[in-house]
C-alpha cells in the first residue's frame, strides 16, 4: 500500500485510486462537483484543487485537480494549503456568479451538494455586481421537475443520463457560457432511471416533482431503512415520512445490490401509501354497521377461529413474517402460495436449485463486475430494471477495464477511457422473445420463441461442455451457440440471467445447465418483492387450494394474505373459489377485487407503516422498518394480526406483544431453509451507548406546533418495541450499524453525497459490511446440477398462438400502479404480434381484437412488436385492467372489424 | 440605625420625582419598532403572501414551535398551506425573523397576548397574516429570485439577463 503525506502527516492508501477518492477515504472534507463514485473523473469543475509538491524540499509547490492525480507512494500533498483553498473558494465564486437567489423555494436546499460545498469553502458574498444568466426549463414529465437557472454545468447528469444509464433524450445544448442541459424539446423523459437525476444533480435542476406535491425538507423527514417492494432486485431505499403520509424515497447506499441507484418505479411508486383506496378500518360485512372497532373484530374472529377449518393464501408481496405467520394460524398443510401454478412451481425449483448450492446467484455488483453476460428468455429491463442497469454497467466496465489495461490508463479516469473505449463493449447477449432496450449495447441479440431460447441454451452448455447433450440438425443455431461460447470460454466471471416470464421450464434448466458447464453465476428475476421467500416455503399454487376448495365442499374459512386473488389466476376461478368458501377473511392495505369478496377485511400496514423482511432474487434477506404510526392506530402488521389470531385461536394469548425477532426466531426452528434470517439486522434491544437510532435528523422542526391545533399539550412520543430505532430526534448520534442507516448525513454533508462517511472507500461496502444476509449455502462442488431433457423447436400452430406476458418497468407493479405520477407513465393494455401475424389476420394495428383462451374471452387492441417470432402473443400484464389469465398456453385470436361483432 | 433614616429619606425624595410607572392598561407601553414580541407573517407590495415555505423559520426555532406545509399555486409560487405557531411555547427569541430570507415572519411591539385558554394560544395562518409589508417595505423575493412564479418571467427580474437562446452560437 502506497504510503501519502497530507499536510505533512502520513497515510497509507489504496493503490490504483485518485488523490480526491484517497482524501474522502481517509475523512479528509474536500470539495468536489463533477466527480461521482459511480461515474469517476472528468476534472472539468476543477473545484477539487489541492497542492501537490515534488519532495520534501519542495515549498512551492503546484495546484493540480486532486480528482486527476493518481495515487504515488511517497507523494506529498496538501488540503490546507493557503492558494489551494482560496483556488476552491474562488471556483465556487465563480460558480455564485449566475447561480439564482432561488435557495428558499429551490427542492434541493438543505440536501443540496452545493449549498455544502459553498460552505465548505468558505465563500459567502458575491461580489460580482452584474447580471445573473436565465435559462427557459422544459417539461420533463411527471417524474422531474427542471429548472435550468440553478445549472452549475458539472455535467454529471447527461454523463450519468447518456453514459451509465443508456439514455438517448437528455444531452447537452449550445456553447459556452450559454451551454443547456435538457432535452432536445419538452417531454417525458424516456429512461426508467430518470429519477436519479434528482440525486445525481449537486443543485437543484432537477428536482423529484411528486415531492414537490407535498414537499418537505430532509431535516422534517421521519426516515427509516428501508427496501423496495416493487421488484424482486429488493434495492435499499429509505422512505421518509412528514404529517403522516410519505413523502418520498430516496436511494440507500448498499454496495452489493443497488449500490447509487434506484430505478424509477421504486423511486416513484410509493403514493399508494397515501391513496385514498386505502383499508383504514376493520370492516365485518353483511351486517349493520360493517366498520368494526378492535374488539368487535376479535370477537368476530374467535368463533371464526376455533370453530372453522382454515385455509391461508399467502403472498409473494407481504413478507416472510407475515407468510409464516399465516402459515402458523392455518397449518402447514392448509398454506398454500397465492401464486398460479405455473408461477409456483417455476419459483419453487429455482428456490429448490439454489438451496442445493451448487450454482450460486449473482448479486446486481456481481453482474456489474462480470465480464460476459447472457441473458436467456427475461425480458430484465421491465421486470427488474436494476439488474438491466447492472447489465449496461457490466458491458460498459469490461471494456473500460480492457482498454485500461492495453493503455496502463487508470480506471477512475473516465473521459480518456471513454476516448479510447468508443464504441467498443464488453460482451452481452441478449436472448429474448420480444426484444429489449439492452438489445443496443448486446453483441448478440436476438428474439426467439421460449423454446427455441432454451435450445440455444443448451447448444451453448454443448459447446463448452461436448458430454452434454446438443442440439442437432439446425445450423444457424449452432453458429449463434458458438459464438456465445467462445465469449463464455475466455470469460472470467461470467453471469446467466433468465427469469419465469417466458413460463418455460426448459429455460430455466438451460439456464442452470448453462452456468454449471461455464463455473457462471446466475441471476433469476422473479415477479415480486418476497417471491423467493414465498417460495422457499414451498407450498403449493393458489390453483391447488381452488381444486381442494372444490373437493371438499364448503367448509372451509379462506384467510387471504395481502393479495389480489385476481391479478394471479382467472377470475373465474378465484369466483369459484370465493363461493365455496364458508367464510373469507382478506387482510390488505388496499381496496381491490379480492377485498370485495371478504367477509372480514382486515387493514393492514404498507411496507412504510410496519416491519418485516423480504427475501431477494438472490437469497438476500433484508429487513424493513416502520417509518411511521398510521394515524389510524388500528392499522399493523398482517403478521402482528395473524399472530394475534394464532394466539386467540390457540387461547394462549399472555396479553404481551409479538416481536418480529420472536417470529423470525420461531420462523428458523420450523422451516431451517431460513437459517440466519434473524441476522438480517441487529435485535429490538440493540442500542450504541445505551441509546437507540432516531428516526428524525436532529434538526427535525415543529416537534410542539404540529399537533398543535388538535391539542396543545404534546402527546408522549411513540414508542418502537419492534426495532432498536426511535420515533423521536433523541438518541445516538454517529455511524449506526449498515442495516440501520435511516438517512445520510456528515457534519457539514447534508445532500446524499454524506453516503461517503458511511463507506469503507467511496463506491465500496459500507463501514461494517453491507446490509443482507444471504440463505442460500456457499457452493460446493458435490453434485453439479445438469438436465438432460431438450425441448423440441418452436413449431407455430394454426390460428393458435403462444400467449405470453409482456411487462411494463413503471406500469406493471401492482402496488405502484395506484401512483398517480406512475399511472400517467403506464401503457394502456393491449395485445402485441408480430407484423406477419397482423397481416394474416387481416386486421389493422391498433383495432381491437378477441383472444379467447379457456372459455373466457377478452378484447384488446392490437400492435405490431418488431422481431415478435410468429405464433406468439404478447399480452400487457400487470397493468391496471389487463387480463389475467395462464401463461404459456395457446389462444385463439379473432380480428375484429372496426371492434364490431 | 444612620442608614434606616438614609433610606427613609431617599424613599421621600423620590415621591417628587418623575413617575417610572404607567398606568397600564389605561396607558399603553411606549415600545421600540424592533421589540420582538407577537408574530406575525407580512405580505408582498403586490399584496401576496410573502411566506414562501422555506422552512427556515421552523429549522431555526429553538423551541420547534413553529409548523408549516408548503404549497404551490398554479404559478408556482410557493406559500404555506398550513402555518402554525404555538405561542404557549415561544420564547420570543426572534430567530425566525433572522432566518427567514424573505421577510416574510417579523416580530413586532405588541406582547398583549394573554389568553385564559392555552389552546388559544395555538395561532393558525389567518391569525398571523397582517396585511402589511411591516418592517420592509418594497421587497419582492420573487422578483430577486431565478424561479418564474407569477410575479416575472424568465429573465424580467432583477438584475437579470434576458433567457439564453439555446440555438444561438454567437459569443
Amino acid at each position: 500500500m502506497p504510503t501519502i503525506y497530507i499536510d505533512n502527516k502520513p497515510y497509507e492508501v489504496k493503490e490504483g485510486k485518485n488523490l480526491l477518492e484517497a482524501c474522502l477515504t481517509l475523512g479528509f472534507d474536500l470539495p468536489y462537483f463533477c466527480w461521482h463514485p459511480a461515474l469517476n473523473s472528468v476534472g472539468a469543475c476543477r473545484q477539487c484543487a489541492v497542492k501537490v509538491y515534488k519532495d520534501e524540499a519542495d515549498t512551492k509547490g503546484r495546484l493540480v485537480m486532486s480528482c486527476m492525480e493518481g495515487v504515488k507512494d511517497g507523494m506529498r500533498l496538501s488540503i490546507n494549503d493557503q492558494t489551494a483553498k482560496a483556488f476552491r473558494e474562488q471556483i465556487i465564486e465563480w460558480l455564485m456568479t449566475n447561480h439564482p437567489h432561488d435557495c428558499p423555494v429551490c427542492d434541493e436546499g438543505g440536501s443540496c451538494h452545493l449549498q455544502d460545498m459553498t460552505v465548505m469553502t468558505g465563500h459567502d458574498y458575491r461580489r460580482y455586481t452584474f447580471r445573473k444568466r436565465t435559462y427557459k426549463n422544459q417539461y420533463l414529465g411527471p417524474l422531474l421537475h427542471h429548472e435550468m437557472n440553478r445549472c452549475i454545468q458539472c455535467y454529471r447528469c447527461v454523463r450519468y443520463y447518456r453514459d451509465y444509464a443508456g439514455g438517448d433524450d437528455l444531452n447537452v445544448f449550445a456553447a459556452h457560457n450559454h451551454v443547456y442541459f435538457g432535452r432536445d424539446k419538452d417531454g417525458v423523459l424516456q429512461s426508467p432511471f430518470s429519477g436519479n437525476l434528482a440525486e445525481v444533480c449537486p443543485t437543484g435542476v432537477f428536482t423529484d416533482k411528486t415531492l414537490k406535491e407535498h414537499y418537505t425538507r430532509k431535516w422534517d423527514l421521519t426516515m427509516a431503512p428501508s427496501v423496495c417492494n416493487h421488484c424482486s432486485v429488493g434495492c435499499n431505499i429509505i422512505a421518509g415520512e412528514r404529517y403522516g403520509e410519505l413523502r418520498c424515497i430516496l436511494n440507500r447506499y448498499n454496495g452489493d445490490v443497488n449500490g447509487y441507484f434506484i430505478c424509477d418505479r421504486g423511486r416513484y411508486g410509493y403514493e399508494f401509501v397515501n391513496s385514498e383506496n386505502r383499508i383504514k378500518q376493520p370492516i365485518i360485512r353483511n351486517r349493520t354497521g360493517e366498520a368494526a372497532s378492535e374488539e368487535e373484530l376479535m370477537r368476530s374472529m374467535g368463533t371464526i377461529l376455533t370453530h372453522q377449518k382454515l385455509l391461508g393464501i399467502g403472498s409473494p408481496r407481504a413478507s416472510v413474517e407475515s407468510n409464516f405467520a399465516l402459515m402458523q394460524l392455518v397449518g402447514h398443510d392448509n398454506f398454500y402460495q397465492g401464486v398460479s401454478e405455473a408461477e409456483a412451481y417455476l419459483t419453487r425449483k429455482i428456490a429448490g436449485w439454489m438451496q442445493t448450492g451448487s450454482i450460486r446467484s449473482a448479486s446486481l455488483k456481481e453482474i456489474e463486475q462480470s465480464d460476459v453476460v447472457v441473458v436467456l428468455g427475461e425480458d430484465i429491463w421491465n421486470t427488474a430494471p436494476m439488474m438491466a442497469l447492472a447489465v449496461r454497467q457490466s458491458v460498459v466496465k469490461t471494456a473500460a477495464a480492457q482498454a485500461a489495461q492495453k493503455t496502463n490508463l487508470p480506471l477512475w479516469h473516465d473521459a480518456a477511457i471513454k476516448e479510447y473505449v468508443q464504441d467498443q463493449k464488453g460482451f452481452l447477449a441478449n436472448i429474448t422473445v420480444a426484444g429489449s432496450p439492452l438489445d443496443e449495447i448486446a453483441a448478440h441479440q436476438q428474439c426467439l420463441a421460449p423454446d427455441d431460447i432454451a435450445r440455444l441454451g443448451w447448444a451453448i452448455a454443448h459447446e463448452l461442455d461436448a458430454s452434454l447433450p446438443g442440439v442437432s440438425n439446425d445450423e444457424s443455431l449452432l453458429q449463434q451457440a458458438q459464438a456465445i461460447a467462445n465469449a463464455l470460454k475466455t470469460a472470467k466471471n461470467p453471469v446467466i440471467i433468465s427469469g419465469i416470464t417466458c413460463y418455460n421450464e426448459s429455460i430455466l434448466t438451460a439456464a442452470v445447465t448453462l452456468a454449471t458447464a461455464c463455473h457462471a453465476k446466475v441471476g433469476f428475476a422473479l415477479p415480486e418483492c418476497n417471491s423467493m421467500g414465498l417460495a422457499l416455503m414451498q407450498a403449493p399454487s393458489l390453483e391447488k387450494a381452488v381444486d381442494r376448495m372444490q373437493r371438499e365442499g364448503d367448509s372451509f374459512t379462506v384467510v387471504v394474505l395481502e393479495n389480489d386473488l385476481y391479478r394471479n389466476i382467472s377470475a373465474t376461478l378465484v369466483d369459484d373459489f370465493f363461493s365455496h368458501c364458508r367464510n373469507a377473511v382478506v387482510i390488505d392495505s388496499l381496496h381491490n377485487a379480492t377485498t370485495e369478496k371478504a367477509q372480514v377485511l382486515i387493514p393492514s400496514a404498507t411496507f412504510a407503516e410496519g416491519d418485516g423482511t423480504l427475501v431477494n432474487y438472490e437469497g438476500r434477506a433484508q429487513r424493513y422498518f416502520q417509518v411511521f404510526v398510521p394515524a389510524e392506530g388500528i392499522i399493523k402488521e398482517s403478521w402482528k394480526w395473524l399472530w394475534h389470531l394464532y394466539l386467540l385461536k390457540m387461547q394462549a394469548g399472555n396479553g404481551h406483544d409479538h416481536y418480529p425477532n420472536e417470529l423470525l426466531e420461531k420462523l428458523e426452528s420450523v422451516l431451517p431453509q431460513f437459517k440466519g434470517i434473524t441476522k438480517s439486522s441487529p435485535p429490538r434491544h440493540f442500542t450504541i451507548h445505551g441509546e437507540r437510532i432516531p428516526r428524525e435528523p436532529h434538526r427535525y422542526s415543529g416537534r410542539t406546533a404540529m399537533l398543535a391545533d388538535r391539542n396543545v399539550s404534546e402527546p408522549k412520543p411513540v414508542q418502537d418495541n419492534d426495532s432498536p430505532f426511535s420515533f423521536t430526534m433523541e438518541g445516538f448520534k454517529g455511524l449506526p450499524p449498515a442495516p440501520l442507516i435511516p438517512f445520510f448525513w456528515a457534519p457539514g454533508w447534508n445532500s446524499v453525497q454524506a453516503v461517503t462517511k458511511y463507506q469503507e472507500e467511496p463506491g465500496g461496502s459500507l463501514k461494517g459490511g453491507d446490509p443482507g444476509i444471504s440463505l442460500f449455502k456457499e457452493p460446493t462442488q458435490t453434485t453439479p446440477l445438469v438436465f438432460h431433457e431438450i425441448p423440441e423447436a418452436f413449431a407455430v400452430r394454426h390460428q393458435k398462438w403462444l400467449l405470453l406476458p409482456q411487462y411494463h418497468v413503471l406500469g406493471s407493479g401492482e402496488l405502484s400502479s395506484y401512483t398517480k405520477a406512475l399511472q400517467e407513465l403506464s401503457p394502456q393494455p393491449s395485445i402485441a404480434l408480430s407484423a406477419e401475424d397482423l397481416q394474416g389476420l387481416g386486421v389493422e394495428e391498433g383495432s381491437s381484437v378477441q383472444l379467447k383462451i379457456n372459455g373466457t374471452s377478452c378484447m384488446l387492441p392490437v400492435k405490431i412488436q418488431k422481431g415478435l417470432p410468429k405464433g406468439i402473443a404478447l399480452v400487457a400484464a400487470g397493468l391496471q385492467g389487463s387480463p389475467v389469465m395462464s401463461w404459456g398456453e395457446w389462444g385463439k385470436i379473432d380480428g375484429m372489424t372496426n371492434g364490431g361483432e | 440605625m444612620f442608614s434606616h433614616i438614609r433610606t427613609i429619606w431617599l424613599t421621600f425624595l423620590h415621591l417628587f420625582k418623575k413617575k417610572v410607572t404607567i398606568e397600564y392598561p389605561e396607558e399603553k407601553v411606549k415600545l421600540h419598532p424592533r421589540w420582538r414580541g407577537r408574530i406575525v407573517l407580512t405580505k408582498d407590495p403586490d399584496g401576496g403572501e410573502r411566506c414562501v415555505g422555506c422552512y427556515l423559520c421552523a429549522a431555526a426555532c429553538p423551541v420547534d414551535c413553529i409548523a408549516l406545509q408548503a404549497t404551490e399555486d398554479e404559478n408556482g409560487r410557493r406559500y404555506p398551506e398550513f402555518f402554525r405557531i404555538n405561542f404557549s411555547r415561544c420564547i420570543f427569541c426572534g430567530f425566525c425573523e433572522e432566518a427567514c430570507p424573505t421577510y416574510a415572519i417579523q416580530l413586532i411591539p405588541d406582547f398583549e397576548m394573554g389568553e385564559y385558554k392555552r389552546q388559544n394560544l395555538v395561532f393558525e395562518k389567518e391569525d398571523l397574516l397582517i396585511n402589511s409589508q411591516g418592517k420592509y417595505p418594497g421587497y419582492n423575493f420573487y422578483q430577486v429570485a431565478g424561479i418564474q412564479a407569477g410575479v416575472k418571467g424568465k429573465g424580467e427580474g432583477d438584475n437579470e439577463e434576458p433567457p439564453v437562446d439555446v440555438h444561438s452560437l454567437l459569443p
